[in-house]
């Protein structure tokens, strides 16, 4: 167990986290025909919206509640209600998700009762979704606001039903924590029909903010993701597959509700994870498992004693979500490396098990830091963290959010025996490039040796002559 | 070069073993051989100097896969890490261009690059066809002024160990003892001065610099005031080739390869020479003591041992903790020949146990040395397939392979951990200093939480009923274990049988 170095500096800086209703609203964007709406100012949602724009690449259906200073003051409740009615006259979503924000959360809105209240007074848009969500910037991360808001739609749209487990014998519930990507999803999605089983996952944020050229030219709301309809049948899945500790409280809640046995995995990297996964979708399926997965698995096998050489021993640092920090930690532990800095922007569960002597709360700052402190050979962090590896002199690689000089970076495939592999190579190549500054022995130019021997050859033709040379 | 000549060049009077019957290297089998050739031995003798333009006279099968391959550094030039070949063509050989396109490959690689010397390695195709490289060479010196040393090297000629002495002899021949040392810079005269110490000249024959592990063990040198003249070849340059004769001692690098290199030196200028080896600390401590004692100053006796009690203490303190997690570690050597003397040195100082070394290339000297490190019991492997090495490391439990970069694969297959040896290598061993990079590589692969997955059977497997274990021979590996690309071919004696 690693010893969890709190903040103590009173200044947050280039910081790692993202705040939680940013994650909240991620969490909503993998819903088919959702739009989150922040209940603050407008500038809460105009970041999260750039900021999900520049790592998707995707136009993002953000709205907000729009708070200005009358309403601050005096109450916002209207604005939250009129929001909602707007949103569902002009766009006719299926869901609306309403993460809180820190404005309005010090303001003490009660937003719960406030969607009550909504229903009360547009019975007309009852068939709308709208899940209220808790999430002020001062506590938690993206991670933090995704699981809550996963946890909210459970809350308010599974029904409580113990009866009908396994009703839908191929169907398996997956719930992916806030840091796989629409790759991951999607290769898990794969794997998981590889057994002739139909995965839902939930939400599907791959499905909706990966790829979409539609025929028309704009909608204001998702394409793609997990259909709302599709709430209703989780009780009737045979199992239920978990990624990521974040997400126990809402595994918590869809398990009670439903009774459908889950599967609860801290991540899908290397061997152990997938071998883990592998098996359960074998059982679940009673389907022998296929033969191009035993290649993957042999394949990955082949890579990470090929790749050992170069991480066997890589002082590494990793600044990430929680989630994240533990399934590349753990990950980059299986291949030998050493965990040099490991921070995370919060204090989460997942953090105890990170493979490392102290995990950091706290910044790029400190993964710098913390990285020149552990002589770190590469940083493994987001899109900022690429300034932090310039300055250590060593190589990054991206991962979590957000990725913005980087096209495909928010798509790439880490999960399974194959993402797995991709990225072992990806790391142990980071290494052989910058092999030179940190593995080669320094030339030493002995003193006895003339200035000659150590010049470049000019392309001036002053040409040597033969000399005494006695040829031929 | 006609069949006398390679005659002359495999027999080498300077080796002990030049009349036994069991010679290292035997007729290569159709089918069942590995290694390279004479061209391959000869270039890689020879690319580490690093001011010259190695052009390679062949079709690109010669230069096209071998170019660049190589792990030797330099502090200077790069142009040897620049891949030169005349790539013929089909029209070249069939209409006898391939001597005027090498000619004009010279011209082009000294107006490109501005060498201090092209060499020409002359390679099967144009061998056969009978180009006159010698003469072209020769012309070409004429024509531009810039030294052109041909390296007549077909492949056909025989083994890389014979390639080896083929540069070698070329060097002797054409280069060394052409030019004058140049003085040593100023700040280095006035460091002996300064001290009292004479400055020594010697020579380094058959040390390529691989990873710059020679970097661990030119400082020392230069602390003592013996000034290398020559490193045949890494790091080198073709001037210091040239002036290799001035040299009052010469080193023979864990290696016999090109000893015809040091004989001739010593028959021409009368330099004497000795073997030794930078690999382990005893073999270190060993080659800085055979300096002192060939070149006989009382002074630098006194400031060797000093020297070598400081710098023993240093390291062995430094390998403490490191010899707690290795001690007794067992370790299968695949390497065959002279090399694995030197690691056997090397890895008996760290305490692990050399459980067993291939000996297929080994002659019966070899095999008296390596009974003598490795005491009576010492298990020798005749058969260096890989099925026989393998099944060895499971009886003898050996926990490691330690071999050239060619059976990595092999071992890595197998799932046993495995350390590079070769030139191709990315890590320098060499000197003190080496010691530790060498720990520290052994821990990497040793230590390795790879294995364990890597071995591991899926969980699922066990579900289903076990397929029988098929019985494994020799020829379920295509690839010999025996690496035919191994250092041991530079540093390995061999004769062709007689």
């Amino acid at each position: 167990m690693s010893e969890i170095i709190k903040r103590s500096k009173a200044m947050s800086v280039s910081p790692l986290k993202a705040s939680s209703p940013t994650g909240a609203a991620l969490a909503f964007l993998g819903i088919h025909h959702a739009i989150p709406m922040l209940h603050g100012s407008q500038g809460c949602t105009a970041f999260a919206k750039v900021y999900f724009v520049r790592h998707f690449r995707e136009p993002i259906p953000l709205q907000t509640t729009a708070m200005d200073q009358a309403s601050s003051v005096m109450g916002a409740d209207d604005n939250v209600i009129q929001g909602l009615a707007t949103i569902c006259a002009k766009q006719k979503p299926a869901m609306i998700g309403l993460p809180t924000t820190g404005l309005s959360e010090t303001q003490g809105t009660d937003i719960t009762r406030l969607v009550k209240d909504f229903y009360r007074q547009y019975p007309e848009y009852a068939h709308v979704a709208v899940i209220p969500v808790n999430t002020p910037d001062f506590t938690g991360c993206l991670e933090t606001g995704y699981a809550l808001a996963v946890k909210g739609m459970f809350e308010a749209l599974v029904p409580e039903d113990r009866t009908r487990v396994g009703l839908r014998p191929r169907q398996i519930n997956v719930v992916p924590h806030a840091s796989l990507t629409p790759g991951d999803t999607e290769a898990l999605k794969e794997l998981i029909e590889a057994f002739g089983l139909r995965p839902v996952m939930v939400p599907d944020v791959g499905d909706s903010l990966d790829g979409h050229l539609m025929p028309e030219d704009y909608t204001p709301l998702t394409l793609g993701g997990t259909p709302v309809s599709e709430f209703a049948t989780l009780g009737e899945a045979a199992a239920t597959i978990v990624i990521g500790r974040s997400l126990d409280a809402a595994a918590d809640v869809l398990a009670e509700r439903t009774g459908v046995p889950d599967h609860r995995f801290d991540h899908l990297m290397g061997l152990d994870a997938n071998d883990r996964l592998i098996g359960v979708l074998a059982e679940v399926s009673g389907h022998p498992v296929p033969e191009r997965i035993e290649r993957q698995r042999a394949q990955y096998q082949d890579a990470l004693v090929d790749c050992h050489f170069m991480l066997g021993m890589a002082r590494v640092a990793i600044a990430a979500d929680p989630d994240l920090l533990l399934g590349m930690s753990q990950f980059l532990k299986s291949v030998g490396s050493e965990i040099v800095a490991a921070i995370a922007p919060v204090r989460a569960p997942s953090l105890d098990d990170v493979p490392a002597d102290k995990v950091h709360i706290g910044d790029l700052e400190d993964l710098e830091i913390a990285g020149r402190e552990g002589q770190c050979q590469l940083v493994i962090g987001n899109s900022h963290a690429v300034s932090s590896a310039e300055r250590l002199g060593v190589p990054i690689l991206r991962i979590g959010f957000p990725q913005y000089d980087l096209v495909g970076g928010y798509t790439r495939t880490w999960i399974g025996y194959r993402g797995s592999r991709q990225a072992l190579f990806d790391l142990a190549n980071l290494l052989l490039e910058h092999h030179e500054e940190h593995h080669l022995i320094a030339p030493y130019r002995s003193i006895f040796r003339p200035a000659e021997a150590f010049a470049e050859l000019g392309t001036a033709a002053t040409a040597p002559t033969a000399g005494g040379l006695p040829l031929h | 070069m006609k069949p006398s000549e390679v005659a002359v060049l495999l027999d080498e009077p300077a080796c002990t073993h030049n009349k036994k019957a069991k010679s290292g290297c035997s007729k290569p089998t159709p089918g069942a051989s590995a290694g390279g050739c004479a061209f391959d031995g000869a270039q890689i003798a020879l690319l580490p100097i690093a001011d010259v333009a190695h052009i390679v006279h062949g079709p690109i099968a010669c230069a096209g896969s071998s170019w660049d391959n190589r792990g030797t550094r330099s502090t200077g030039p790069t142009l040897y890490r620049i891949g030169m070949t005349t790539d013929l063509t089909e029209q070249d050989v069939i209409m006898g261009r391939s001597e005027k396109r090498l000619f004009h490959s010279i011209k082009q690689a000294i107006e490109t690059h501005n060498p201090k010397a092209v060499f020409v390695y002359n390679t099967c195709v144009p061998a056969l066809v009978g180009d006159d490289i010698d003469a072209v060479c020769k012309a070409a010196t004429e024509r531009w002024g810039t030294p052109v040393v041909p390296v007549d090297s077909a492949g056909f000629y025989g083994t890389k160990n014979l390639g080896n002495r083929i540069a070698g002899e070329a060097m002797v021949k054409y280069v060394a003892g052409t030019a004058e040392p140049l003085p040593p810079p100023a700040a280095a005269i006035e460091y002996a001065e300064k001290r009292g110490i004479k400055i020594h000249n010697v020579n380094l024959i058959g040390e390529y610099n691989i990873a710059g592990e020679f970097w661990f063990i030119a400082p020392l040198l230069d602390e003592l005031g013996i000034r290398v003249i020559c490193t045949l070849s890494g790091d080198g340059r073709f001037h210091e080739v040239q002036s290799m004769h001035r040299a009052e001692v010469n080193m023979m690098v864990c290696s016999k390869a090109m000893l015809n290199v040091a004989r001739k030196l010593e028959d021409r200028f009368g330099t004497p020479w000795f073997e030794g080896s930078f690999y382990g600390i005893t073999d270190t401590t060993q080659a800085l003591r055979d300096f002192a004692r060939l070149i006989g100053d009382p002074d630098l006796t006194e400031r060797t041992e000093a020297l070598i009690a400081r710098e023993e203490a240093k390291i062995f303190a430094a390998l403490k903790p490191w010899r707690a997690r290795l001690e007794g570690k067992r370790v299968l050597l695949n390497t065959g020949g002279v090399k694995s003397w030197s690691i056997v040195s090397a890895l008996q100082d760290l305490g692990l146990v050399v459980v067993a070394t291939a000996t297929k290339k080994s002659t019966e000297e070899d095999k008296a040395r390596i009974r003598e490190l490795m005491g009576p019991e010492a298990k020798m492997v005749e058969d260096g397939s890989p099925r026989a090495l393998l099944n060895m490391v499971k009886e003898l439990r050996a926990d490691i392979l330690i071999a050239g970069g060619r059976n990595l694969y092999t071992a890595l297959k197998a799932r046993l951990p495995f350390l590079d040896i070769n030139q191709e290598r990315e890590f320098g061993y060499a000197g003190y200093t080496g010691m530790l990079e060498l720990v520290k590589q052994l821990a990497l692969t040793l230590e390795s939480p790879v294995w364990t997955q890597a071995r591991s059977a899926a969980p699922w497997a066990a579900l289903r009923p076990a397929a029988p274990e098929l019985p494994l021979d020799a020829d379920d590996l295509p690839m010999p274990l025996d690496d035919g690309f191994d250092m041991d071919d530079v540093h390995d004696h061999h004769h062709a049988a007689a």
